[in-house]
């Protein structure tokens, strides 16, 4: 897998410490990942933990998912504000987003095991802003991430913003997640 | 040259190296890989999907299975689940499996981790679990990881990591008898916030922790998790010793390893455990701190006594000691760890009564070993708040729908002030019962 240059969607804001049980509800946790029909079931419970005040902000009870779609939000970007991903390892969060069609989200920062499995699980890219981005942009708008120069353009308003440099983990979400950076820089054997 | 914290020898010697330096990313060699069955099933797909269907685990020793999470309901899919560990454990012929319905059943992972002899000074343990970091109360690394990267150890018994700086936390004094682990973890989730130590270490240290028995000190390791943490650690003393050696039942060689008396600590803390008051989380964060007394008298609708921070032997004995001869006025629901601490209750006695005696004859409902309602879990779960009730609770996380339904509001407090307030049905001071 290559990155891809432009990340262009509707974007959905919640707001500081958006926690797995949020992301995805323990209960839903019984789908297996590993069988590509359950693991499309991930992306309808995709952020239905989330109180309906705290959705969808700055307006809040905005539902991530609209009444025509099933499994795939009309979203494409995410923006949080602190420790997005707080709470349990559930690699089911990051799968959850992926599945919902989530391509990126855009934080203040991370909580580490979801970061980890995020990049490591190549099912999105977590960017980091170094101010609050969730204040500035209202869910519905229109944006576009270009990668190549770290930057997020507000279709809708025309503003635009700088996000951080990926640093560490750039080579590994370029690879496209663990298994193929390992396999790139000699780690493991590439598969036959 | 600066000396190295536990974390960063731990992690040095694991890489095969002299020295690591916070930040650096190393890959390392671990000891103990550690799955369940929510994150079973998918660790299982990556490690098959990555290394062909006919791929062996890197060492068949150094794996453990331990379902725990949705154990007791009628989840069809819950139960398919633990018949995938089954069908994984059968295909690799692993030895370390604590299947249910068998005498080997145990529970919860963490608590099951360290009664099993699995958990040893100066290794490293990663596990598919963000409470891992639970073993970090005998002295080694261990953290919370996902499917993919569970997988990848699976398949080569190793792990990139970034060193974490280390993040000190020193107490003072000896814990009175109303205080608890769970009161010192609060305090210090809720004075960094529960991002205030994200990426990092958190290493506990001074007379206040070694006194204390290895059940609290994994209570203190338990919840790092909590204020964001990578891993919580203490360095290994004779009580450590003492408890690994007498579970070490595989018979296993480990290597104690301590800090370097000048290593370097990002961040310290000092705290006198003789000024501290019972502490509380408030809905709906772990780091929303209060101190017990401020919120005397807010009415509750359940208390839930269990998980593997709060439903050990010592938080059994905690709330036995406040529950004995008296009667609760809400629901109270008691549930066990692992089942070693299920057949304690039936055996260790208080006052000539058995602690099951105690918690049934307070009108307590007990449950079977197993995570249970702490997360939640299927509808059916034992104890899961089902409605927008208010939880008085010994677990670890209070975010909106931990425990079930997601306007339900859980208080985290210790053993001593769950008890004490599930015989008033409202929040109580557990130094009311110690006058």
């Amino acid at each position: 897998m290559s990155l891809p240059e432009i990340i262009r969607g509707k974007v959905y804001i919640l707001g500081d410490n958006v926690d797995t049980d949020q992301i995805i509800p323990a209960q839903y946790l019984t789908y297996n990942p590993a069988i590509p029909e359950e693991y499309r079931q991930f992306g309808k419970y995709a952020l239905i933990g989330v109180p309906g005040a705290q959705g969808g902000l700055p307006k809040g009870h905005i539902p991530f998912h609209d009444a025509t779609d099933d499994f795939v939000s009309p979203y494409t970007i995410l923006i949080g504000g602190k420790n997005f991903g707080c709470g349990s390892s559930r690699e089911h969060a990051p799968i959850a987003l992926n599945a919902a069609g989530i391509k990126a989200v855009i934080a203040e920062f991370y909580a580490r095991i979801f970061f980890r499995n995020a990049v490591n699980g190549g099912y999105l890219i977590p960017f980091e802003t170094p101010f609050r981005l969730c204040d500035k942009v209202c869910t519905g708008d229109m944006l576009r991430i270009e990668l190549a120069s770290s930057t997020v353009v507000n279709e809708t308003t025309g503003e635009v913003f700088h996000l951080r440099p990926l640093g560490d983990v750039a080579p590994i979400i370029e690879a496209g997640g663990l298994f193929p950076y390992a396999e790139k820089t000699g780690m493991l054997s590439p598969k036959s | 040259m600066a000396g190295m914290t536990l974390t960063e020898k731990i992690l040095a010697k694991h890489a095969q190296r002299d020295r690591v330096a916070p930040g650096e990313n190393i890959w390392v060699d671990v000891d103990v890989l550690m799955t369940h069955d929510v994150c079973g099933p998918g660790t299982i797909g990556v490690f098959h999907k990555q290394f062909g269907k006919n791929a062996k685990v890197w060492d068949r020793d150094k794996v453990v299975i331990i379902p725990d999470h949705y154990i007791f309901t009628a989840d069809a899919m819950a139960n398919r689940n633990v018949d995938v560990l089954r069908a994984f454990v059968k295909e690799q012929n692993l030895p370390h499996f604590y299947d249910v319905g068998t005498d080997r059943y145990k529970g919860v992972c963490h608590i099951a981790l360290a009664e099993e002899g699995h958990t040893r000074p100066g290794e490293v343990l990663l596990g598919t679990d963000s409470h891992t970091c639970n073993a970090g109360a005998f002295g080694e690394f261990a953290t919370g990881i996902g499917n993919t990267d569970a997988g990848f150890v699976m398949g080569t018994g190793k792990l990139w990591l970034k060193t974490p700086p280390t993040m000190r936390f020193v107490f003072h004094g000896e814990l009175p008898p109303w205080l608890m682990a769970k009161d010192m973890i609060l305090s210090v989730i809720g004075d960094i916030g529960c991002d205030g130590a994200t990426y990092k270490a958190m290493e506990f240290d001074g007379p206040g922790v070694y006194s204390l028995n290895m059940e609290e000190r994994m209570t203190l390791c338990n919840m790092v998790i909590e204020a964001g943490g990578k891993n919580g650690v203490i360095a290994p003393d004779q009580v450590t010793l003492d408890y690994v050696n007498a579970r070490n039942k595989l018979g296993k060689k480990y290597e104690v390893v301590k800090g370097d008396p000048d290593a370097t600590f990002e961040f310290e803390k000092v705290y006198d455990l003789a000024k501290l008051k019972p502490v509380i989380a408030k809905p709906h964060s772990p780091d929303n701190k209060a101190f017990v007394d401020e919120l005397v008298g807010m009415r509750l609708d359940r208390a839930y006594i269990g998980s593997c921070t709060g439903g050990k032997i010592t938080d059994f004995r905690a709330a036995a000691k406040i529950l004995n001869g008296n009667t609760v006025k809400i629901d109270t629901f008691i549930v066990p760890a692992t089942t070693e601490i299920a057949k304690n209750l039936k055996t260790e006695t208080l006052d000539g009564k058995t602690l099951e005696q105690v918690f049934l004859n307070a009108g307590a409902k007990i449950g079977e070993a197993s995570c249970a309602a702490c997360l939640g879990g299927p509808a059916d779960t034992f104890g899961r708040l089902n409605s927008a009730i208010r939880c008085i609770s010994t677990t670890n996380r209070n975010f909106p729908g931990r425990m079930g339904n997601k306007e339900a509001e859980v208080f985290l407090a210790s053993p001593l002030t769950v008890a004490a307030s599930a015989l008033n049905g409202f929040i109580t001071d557990p130094r009311e019962y110690f006058a």
